[in-house]
């Protein structure tokens, strides 16, 4: 039987923000357990919380990016439980009303694109963190990130695949950075995301069953878990079993799902208004602010890059994947190289380079000036296309020897001596006089031949072009 | 010496007639006397009150006091002051000392007043008669075995026994004003957000609020004067100008337009109260001012809706007291669940947990709609009667409860009937508005109030129409006999 696969995700994004969501509290990753836990994070008798202006700007510089309608009012909401790690009983979230409406994120899986909904987007606070085990039967507590601002963005179960989800994933993970809202930083936890997975019976309308996939901060888990979860759910309903809504846990060791608690034994979370905050609202002119300084978006990057810069659809998508290539790229641009040669570059020896060093571009050992300087002795026919590759390899790990310095001790400077070609030539055609004969009487291929001859008699050094042009001019008569 | 207004104490200390040590050891010496047969202190520390003293002579020495400087002040035990125990009336918080200062009690500190102790009241200030504190019954000055009135019992005995000059209390359903009627001063309770909340323990977020407790409403203007003023600790708490409460105290009330809700007069009033209310009113009306007859037709929804909302908000406020950080935790149990359920079935009293049941209950999926949401718009009618009103009229007037205080007892094992004493309180709540009760006479030896609800922010207003009767009256210098 053929089955559709249906998925949805929310993700937890933790905003850059100083300090906490309702507290000066800092947020700041890794410090000693609890040095961070005010009186507010606490919980304490009398205390209150006071909103983060910063996390609203960042809620709403997210919902232009992705096209939404901002909520010029928003409900704080409380979602109660008991849990040791929320030292309220309850959560400060956005339940009915949220800061961000219905958006869309397009991705390219494929070389296909695809719009994917976004439903809403809520601010809510982050809960801490339980420590199992910490001495014997004793669990810890520590309150750190307690009250951290997270925004959490749900979308329309509108994937189909886990390579979708994943495409998504980046995507989101790439645009939350970019607009400078997140730090991305998944191995502590500032990106998170919860899988829905659902299967369908191949044309029907009706939705299966889905279990939530708790928890994933990894693209590759992303992936995994989806794919062991889709394969757990096909088998168990080809056997005839019934899938019931859960909420389910990945295990990297083992990469299996498994059901943490069922639909039976879930909350009634109880959310109701905070009577401590007042409705949020947000003005028009606020937007408008922020708008002006929001980053130009990847798309409008893309579209800039495709209509004036000239790049294929493929390389202005590659080029704006991620904030740091673009930036890398621009100010390739800027510096006054061609662009489509900088677009070669980059998305070939470089990414090359840094994928198998897995070095990120910010970081990369030849900058964009560097490279811009390599890039211009090609254009001005100091050395061919393939003898810079030879200098970008030398000078990779080599940050005190000029490019200029490089290509004369590796000897590559292009002969551009029209004298100095003519002699090249004349030797050439000295001992192959056939292949004159041939090429005169109508045989491209001659010419081609004879130009290889003559760049192998100049190892590589003559230029291409001044080559082509004096040969041309000897031979046709 | 014991009806000496604040302006007196204070013109006494800054004369140097007596110090604020001297003062403050007074009315140490009055509660070591009488908490005793009153049970109207949770906490006493004599040490701490000596050395606010001590620090206030030194800023009278320096001549650079201000209105409050040297002054005693009981404060509910429902404020977090730092270094003191801040039980709220409970088991839960019984050995919790408050590690930082709630606005209120930081302005009063600013103030230079000394926090003379900490006042009983009922727990998590939910109850009407100071009976359902961890810490014992409040007793009525006027006679011991009738209840003082709650939830801020403890500062209302203090003040009708003058076992402090005043005190502060909260006033979530009528907790301020219900006790002073039933104990015979003058009690205020401001616009919600007019006084910030931070630092106060948290009963219903919606409609806490802290007022003044005190002999007249020239003490109350004097106290209302430190209390109030925008604080950015307190989302709810209001922006706008501080105002001198003091400024309007001499005000003519001539041509004061009176309303008088008829849904006031109705069924379930005690006809002696009746009586003294309409004499008082009647004062009024000697005094120049227009009575006009108004109507509240949603007042008799607002006790059930109280009893929707201010459960919700209460369930969801007292989840912290959960034994994982602070407070009371049970001494064994086998797992989380268990020690969660343990310290709160002993930690908290019945009132309490019947509230959070009912809390639990009103915002419970598929109740939710019918009980909290439906409360929340018949609050907004609630509301719209007081705005029809104040076109009418400058402020409304009735009985601040009921009846006089009832027997200890009485009432305890009958909740409806108890949550009936704040049916003409809780509707003041449900809008926000600011109300007071003044002393309006007695009756067999029982003091009654009279109740004024003003518009939105008109507290000066209000503590003018209060201070010309007492011009004219007595009643509120009147103190409970037996407490020398």
């Amino acid at each position: 039987m053929d089955w559709d696969i249906v998925i949805g995700i929310e993700t937890h994004v933790q905003l850059r923000t100083k300090s906490k969501q309702f507290s000066g509290a800092s947020i700041e990753y890794g410090n000693e357990p609890n040095s961070q836990a005010c009186l507010v994070s606490l919980a304490y008798p009398g205390v209150l919380p006071v909103l983060n202006h910063e996390s609203v700007n960042c809620a709403i510089k997210f919902g232009l990016a992705v096209n939404a309608e901002i909520a010029p009012r928003s409900i704080f909401a409380r979602k109660n439980y008991f849990y040791p790690d929320l030292p309220k009983g309850y959560q400060i979230s956005q339940f009915e009303l949220p800061i961000v409406g219905q958006g869309i994120l397009s991705i390219n899986v494929n070389g296909q694109n695809k719009n994917v909904r976004i439903l809403r987007a809520h601010l809510e606070e982050d809960a801490g963190k339980s420590s199992h085990g910490v001495s014997q039967g004793k669990t810890g507590i520590d309150l750190n990130r307690a009250g951290t601002p997270l925004l959490e963005i749900v979308t329309e179960p509108d994937m189909s695949s886990a390579e979708e989800a994943v495409a998504y994933s980046k995507k989101l993970h790439e645009l939350v950075q970019w607009i400078g809202i997140c730090d991305g930083n998944m191995q502590e936890g500032s990106f998170r995301c919860d899988v829905n997975v659902s299967v369908k019976k191949k044309g029907t309308d009706i939705l299966g069953t889905r279990r939530e996939i708790k928890n994933l901060n990894s693209f590759k888990f992303i992936k995994q878990a989806i794919d062991y979860e889709v394969n757990w759910q096909i088998e168990t309903l080809e056997d005839g079993g019934k899938i019931d809504q859960a909420t389910i846990l990945f295990n990297p060791e083992t990469g299996e799902t498994k059901a943490m608690r069922s639909k039976e034994e879930a909350n009634d979370y109880r959310y109701f208004p905070d009577p401590d905050l007042l409705p949020l609202l947000v003005t028009q002119k606020q937007i408008n602010e922020i708008k002006q300084t929001m980053p130009k978006l990847p798309g409008e990057f893309q579209e800039l890059f495709e209509k004036e810069l000239g790049l294929s659809e493929y390389d202005a998508s590659e080029i704006t994947s991620n904030s740091n290539v673009t930036k890398y790229f621009l100010s390739l641009v800027d510096s006054g190289v061609n662009p489509k040669l900088s677009a070669n570059w980059i998305l070939g020896s470089l990414f090359s380079r840094l994928n198998e060093e897995d070095i990120n571009i910010s970081h990369s050992p030849i900058d964009a000036k560097r490279l811009a300087e390599l890039i211009k002795r090609i254009e001005d026919s100091t050395i061919s296309n393939n003898a810079a590759k030879k200098v970008f390899d030398f000078v990779w790990d080599k940050s005190d020897i000029t490019i200029d310095k490089a290509i004369e001790d590796l000897g590559l400077k292009q002969i551009s001596d029209s004298g100095e070609i003519d002699q090249l030539i004349d030797e050439v055609l000295k001992n192959n006089q056939a292949m004159i004969e041939e090429y005169r009487s109508g045989k491209e291929k001659a010419f081609n031949a004879l130009v290889g001859q003559i760049m192998k008699v100049s190892k590589g050094k003559a230029n291409p072009s001044q080559v082509n042009e004096i040969l041309k001019k000897k031979i046709t008569k | 010496m014991l009806n000496l207004s604040l302006q007196s104490l204070s013109l006494g200390l800054e004369k140097k007639t007596f110090s604020s040590q001297e003062l403050t050891k007074f009315y140490l010496e009055r509660i070591k006397r009488h908490n005793t047969s009153l049970n109207a202190f949770i906490s006493i520390d004599e040490d701490k009150s000596l050395l606010m003293a001590k620090k206030s002579d030194e800023l009278i020495a320096e001549g650079r006091p201000s209105p409050l400087t040297g002054i005693p002040i009981a404060q509910k035990d429902i404020f977090c002051a730092q270094g003191w125990p801040a039980t709220c009336g409970s088991k839960m918080l019984e050995n919790f000392i408050a590690p930082y200062d709630a606005t209120v009690i930081e302005k009063f500190n600013a103030a230079g007043a000394v926090n003379i102790g900490k006042t009983n009241m009922d727990e998590f200030a939910m109850g009407s008669s100071n009976e359902t504190s961890y810490f014992g019954p409040v007793k009525n000055p006027w006679n011991l075995e009738l209840v003082p009135g709650g939830s801020s019992g403890g500062s209302a005995a203090a003040v009708a026994a003058r076992l402090a000059p005043a005190a502060t209390g909260t006033d979530t359903g009528g907790s301020i004003r219900q006790p002073a009627s039933l104990c015979g001063f003058t009690g205020l309770k401001p616009t919600y957000g007019l006084v910030s909340r931070y630092g106060m323990i948290a009963f219903a977020s919606s409609l806490d609020q802290a007022g003044p407790m005190a002999i007249s409403a020239e003490d109350c203007a004097l106290m209302m004067n430190v209390m109030t003023g925008h604080d950015k600790r307190d989302s709810t708490s209001v922006e706008r100008d501080k105002e001198d409460y003091m400024s309007q105290l001499n005000g003519s009330i001539k041509g004061l337009k009176i309303g008088i809700p008829k849904e006031f007069f109705s069924q379930g009033l005690d006809p002696s109260v009746q009586t003294l209310v309409e004499s008082a009113i009647e004062q009024y009306k000697n005094l120049g001012a227009e009575i006009i007859e108004i109507s509240l037709p949603n007042n008799h929804l607002a006790i059930p809706v109280y009893y929707v909302i201010a459960p919700a908000e209460a369930s969801s406020n007292l989840s912290r007291y959960d034994g994982v950080r602070y407070g009371y935790r049970t001494k064994e149990y086998d797992d989380l669940m268990d020690m969660y359920f343990k310290t709160r079935q002993e930690g908290f009293g019945n009132e309490v947990k019947r509230r959070i049941l009912i809390g639990t209950y009103v915002l419970s999926a598929g109740y939710y709609d019918a009980y909290y949401l439906k409360a929340q718009k018949i609050r907004r009618l609630i509301s719209e009667d007081f705005t029809n009103a104040f076109k009418k009229c400058d402020v409304i007037m009735g009985p601040s409860a009921p009846s006089v205080a009832f027997k200890a007892g009485e009432k305890k094992e009958d909740p409806l009937a108890m949550y009936m004493q704040d049916i003409y309180t809780i509707s003041t709540n449900l809008a926000g508005l600011p109300a007071m009760s003044i002393p309006a006479g007695f009756t067999n030896n029982l003091p009654v109030g009279l109740q004024l609800i003003g518009n939105y922010f008109s507290e000066a207003k209000l503590l003018n129409i209060a201070h010309s009767y007492q011009q004219h009256t007595d009643w509120h210098l009147q103190s409970a006999k037996g407490f020398d």
